[in-house]
């Protein structure tokens, strides 16, 4: 329901803030809620606050599930 | 896009439709309810229905913040804004949402009120820092991945000692509805057979809240990331666990969600809300320990506190079948109002104005779908 | 020799702000005219002074648009105020397959408002103009009291002359008929809003505002007579546009997402703010309804010119009497393309 964007750390800025970019579209953004976050980590963006850090290992793992799923389904 | 992009190859997405095709039994149907407003959004935005076999149903759920916030809540709103030393400030998403007798925030501020749509908490705090002779209210609604925003905007108030900045708080909560729903339906009027759980409430609050329905009611719920390919991969996911009679939570979404969620939002909004008894939901009526108000120490900062109003209660237009399809018993073409007296210009519910409202994605995305043309291909 | 040099105080474009004197009808209105107006538009009509201009036309169809410009910002990444009101009039001519020949200019000017911001405005002005090849020949000036215009308000109108014979309508799509875009979506509106303080996001996008005859001129001299119509998608964007045509002329649409060209900043702020790219403004874009047959041709004279070297054939017209512009989905979906409702805002859900 929520309008959450990944968007990737480019600026760690003052105050718990940073700057991320959307493929070259730059917002800054609170990391009140997320800890450990550097730059080139990529995090959830929700209305202004970054509220996950995205797990990249996961996401590999995710994209590795879907591609089986859908080449057996392709091939059977 | 980086974590988007890949979520939305159609390549990817022909696949996966033909296996959740092999996978779903022939002569068994498969219902499953996707709670999020987000969910039923990107649904509908990339043709999702369209790809998966016939015998698949998604049944649009309630969760929609917008949809199912009372009339009379807008209308409490628009008396604040009334007011002429408060500046309200509010999501795009609610300037159009309709009050009672055809009243809107977007009509209140055509007729004077100073009403101001903002993107982020942060920015009411402006607003009330450049403006320290008015009264800032922050009009709050979502479910939980809305509420830490809120917080945050609270705490930051308090730490820079503002005066003139408070809530009207709106927050409302994913598992009681869920479960208003599981123990209010019935399995005739609606199968029932799964969740696709939302995305971003559960990055807040984590899996773990869910484990109550798979155990309780018997339904799996398979956490669901926002994009087309997440959602089908869950629905892959689900159809697998009906076929061996598992009920079982499982998030599909593990880049994003664990099963804890977020501590520090959970904490925050634990020091600064408290449940309310209970709270009046559109479509769904009164549902206890349901939504979130401010605590006695923060109350500073609540609206209603500060500007003691009238309770307002509104009734929907009749005819209007937002409740019934919130819950997901009916579609939005059931509804009479629909495409006639009640359409994206003129909204007579607030299913139709939010865009993700189930009528607003069927007219926006569906509408060219009649049965017949669907069969066609 | 410019009758309005010595007339009136000379004006302090650096710090001056326009006052009701300016707007009053006496020197200083005229010095306003002069130096600001007349240098930048810079013609002989204009240098005449008149309160108007006579000029010959060839004979056959005129061609006559109208429009105003209230934007806000008046001035955004890639262009301001003054450069759309010379483009998109220019425009609205071209679209009907016309030459445009000559414009007028109208000024409703707030008091306070810079001299510098309104001479920056005035050259922005002349140079689209000049590179146009079309003269703003007449005008007029207007002041009114501090919140009473934002800024400055243009209202143009523009003359042009249509080849014979020909008679492009938006009710002239047909099933069977191509869809031609010249170019990527959103643009505009995605830098006007990027100036904009509450939404808060940088980004490089610049405004596409530019004035399409030339590659009007380039696409008839290939099939001219094979073009049904054409219109510039501007304020609710491609999806308005195409929702527009099909209603005029009975028809549905169908489309194809994958080949809509969309530039990658401008799909990630739309992204970013819960915008469909569909809804958002254009002023330097042009749709085209043609000939099937002919598609390949025009399309091929439009990736020649500078100004569509990204255009696409993005779809068909095809028999609906429900008038349902559809769109296949890059997912492999289908969905509706629908007018926008009320106001374009951002969504968080």
């Amino acid at each position: 329901m929520c309008l959450a964007i990944p968007a990737r750390v480019v600026e760690l800025l003052p105050d718990n803030m940073a700057r991320v970019s959307l493929d070259g579209v730059l917002k800054t953004t609170s990391l009140a809620f997320v800890e450990g976050v550097g730059v080139g980590d990529y995090i959830v963006l929700h209305v202004g606050y970054a509220l996950a850090k995205i797990d990249e290992e996961e996401a590999q793992r995710t994209l590795a599930l879907l591609q089986e799923a859908a080449s057996l389904g392709v091939l059977a | 896009m980086k974590h988007l992009d890949e979520y939305r190859d159609g390549h990817l997405a022909k696949g996966l439709a033909a296996r959740i095709a092999q996978e779903a039994r022939t002569g068994r149907s498969y219902s499953f309810m996707e709670f999020c407003g987000g969910h039923t959004h990107a649904i509908s935005r990339y043709g999702v229905e369209d790809i998966l076999p016939e015998n698949i149903r998604l049944i649009h759920g309630p969760g929609c913040p917008v949809c199912v916030l009372p009339m009379g809540r807008i209308d409490e709103a628009i008396e604040l804004a009334k007011n002429p030393v408060v500046t309200l400030c509010v999501y795009g998403d609610l300037m159009r949402v309709p009050g009672s007798n055809g009243a809107s925030l977007t009509r209140a501020k055509a007729g004077g009120a100073d009403i101001r749509m903002v993107y982020s908490t942060l920015e009411a705090i402006e607003i009330a820092e450049r403006a320290p002779s008015r009264e800032i209210v922050f009009f709050a609604i979502g479910f939980e991945t809305t509420t830490p925003p809120t917080v945050a905007a609270i705490r930051l108030a308090q730490k820079k000692g503002l005066k003139n900045f408070s809530v009207f708080c709106n927050h409302v909560l994913t598992p009681a509805a869920m479960r208003q729903i599981l123990e209010t339906s019935d399995p005739q009027a609606l199968p029932l057979e799964g969740f696709i759980g939302p995305a971003h409430v559960s990055t807040v609050i984590g899996t773990a809240p869910y484990e109550a329905f798979a155990q309780e009611f018997r339904k799996p719920v398979v956490i669901a990331g926002f994009e087309p390919l997440d959602v089908m991969q869950a629905i892959l996911m689900l159809v697998r666990q009906v076929n061996d009679g598992r009920a079982e939570v499982e998030n599909e979404y593990i880049r994003a969600v664990t099963l804890e969620g977020n501590r520090i939002a959970q904490q925050e909004i634990a020091e600064v809300f408290e449940l309310r008894e209970s709270f009046e939901w559109r479509g769904l009526g009164e549902i206890p320990k349901s939504a979130l108000r401010l605590r006695e120490a923060y109350g500073d900062y609540d609206a209603e506190r500060r500007f003691p109003m009238e309770k307002r209660f509104a009734r929907d237009n009749p005819a209007c079948e937002c409740g019934p399809i919130l819950q997901g018993l009916k579609q939005p073409r059931d509804c009479k109002l629909f495409g006639t007296a009640c359409t994206p210009e003129t909204p007579m519910g607030a299913c139709m104005v939010s865009s993700e409202g189930s009528c607003a994605a069927y007219w926006a995305y569906g509408r060219f779908r009649a049965p017949e043309r669907r069969a066609a291909g | 020799m410019n009758r309005m040099d010595l007339v009136g105080r000379k004006l302090d474009l650096r710090q001056g702000l326009v006052d009701l004197s300016h707007g009053a009808g006496g020197r200083a209105m005229a010095r306003l005219i002069g130096d600001i107006f007349v240098a930048a538009f810079d013609n002989d009509m204009l240098r005449a002074g008149n309160d108007q201009s006579a000029f010959e036309v060839a004979g056959g169809r005129m061609v006559m648009t109208t429009d105003a410009y209230v934007v806000s910002p008046l001035f955004f990444p890639g262009g301001d105020i003054g450069l759309l009101a010379v483009n998109g009039t220019i425009n609205d001519i071209a679209m009907a397959g016309a030459a445009p020949l000559y414009m007028s200019a109208s000024f409703v000017i707030e008091e306070g408002f810079p001299l510098a911001d309104l001479q920056r405005i005035a050259q922005s002005m002349g140079a689209a103009s000049r590179a146009a090849g079309v003269p703003i020949i007449t005008g007029d000036t207007k002041v009114v009291e501090r919140g009473k215009a934002d800024g400055v308000f243009i209202s143009t109108a523009c003359v042009g002359s249509a080849p014979a014979g020909l008679e492009l309508s938006g009710d002239k799509a047909r099933p069977g008929d191509a869809i031609l875009l010249s170019g990527s979506i959103g643009d505009h509106g995605v830098a006007v809003m990027s100036r904009r303080q509450d939404l808060g996001f940088d980004t490089d996008v610049l405004s596409d505002t530019t004035a399409l005859h030339g590659l009007v001129a380039a696409m008839m001299a290939v099939g001219g007579a094979s073009i049904r119509a054409m219109r510039d998608p501007t304020r609710g964007g491609l999806a308005a546009t195409l929702n527009e045509i099909a209603h005029q002329s009975g028809v549905g649409a169908r489309i194809d997402e994958a080949a809509l060209p969309i530039k990658p900043q401008v799909a990630a702020a739309c992204e970013l703010l819960g915008l469909d790219p569909l809804n958002v403004a254009n002023e330097g874009k042009l749709v085209a309804i043609v000939e099937r047959g002919a598609a390949e041709a025009i399309l091929a004279a439009m990736r020649a010119h500078p100004l569509g070297v990204e255009a696409a054939l993005i779809g068909e017209i095809v028999a609906d009497d429900c008038r349902f512009v559809q769109m296949t989905t890059a997912f492999g979906g289908a969905r509706i393309v629908d007018w926008l409702s009320g106001e374009q805002l951002p969504r968080i859900c």
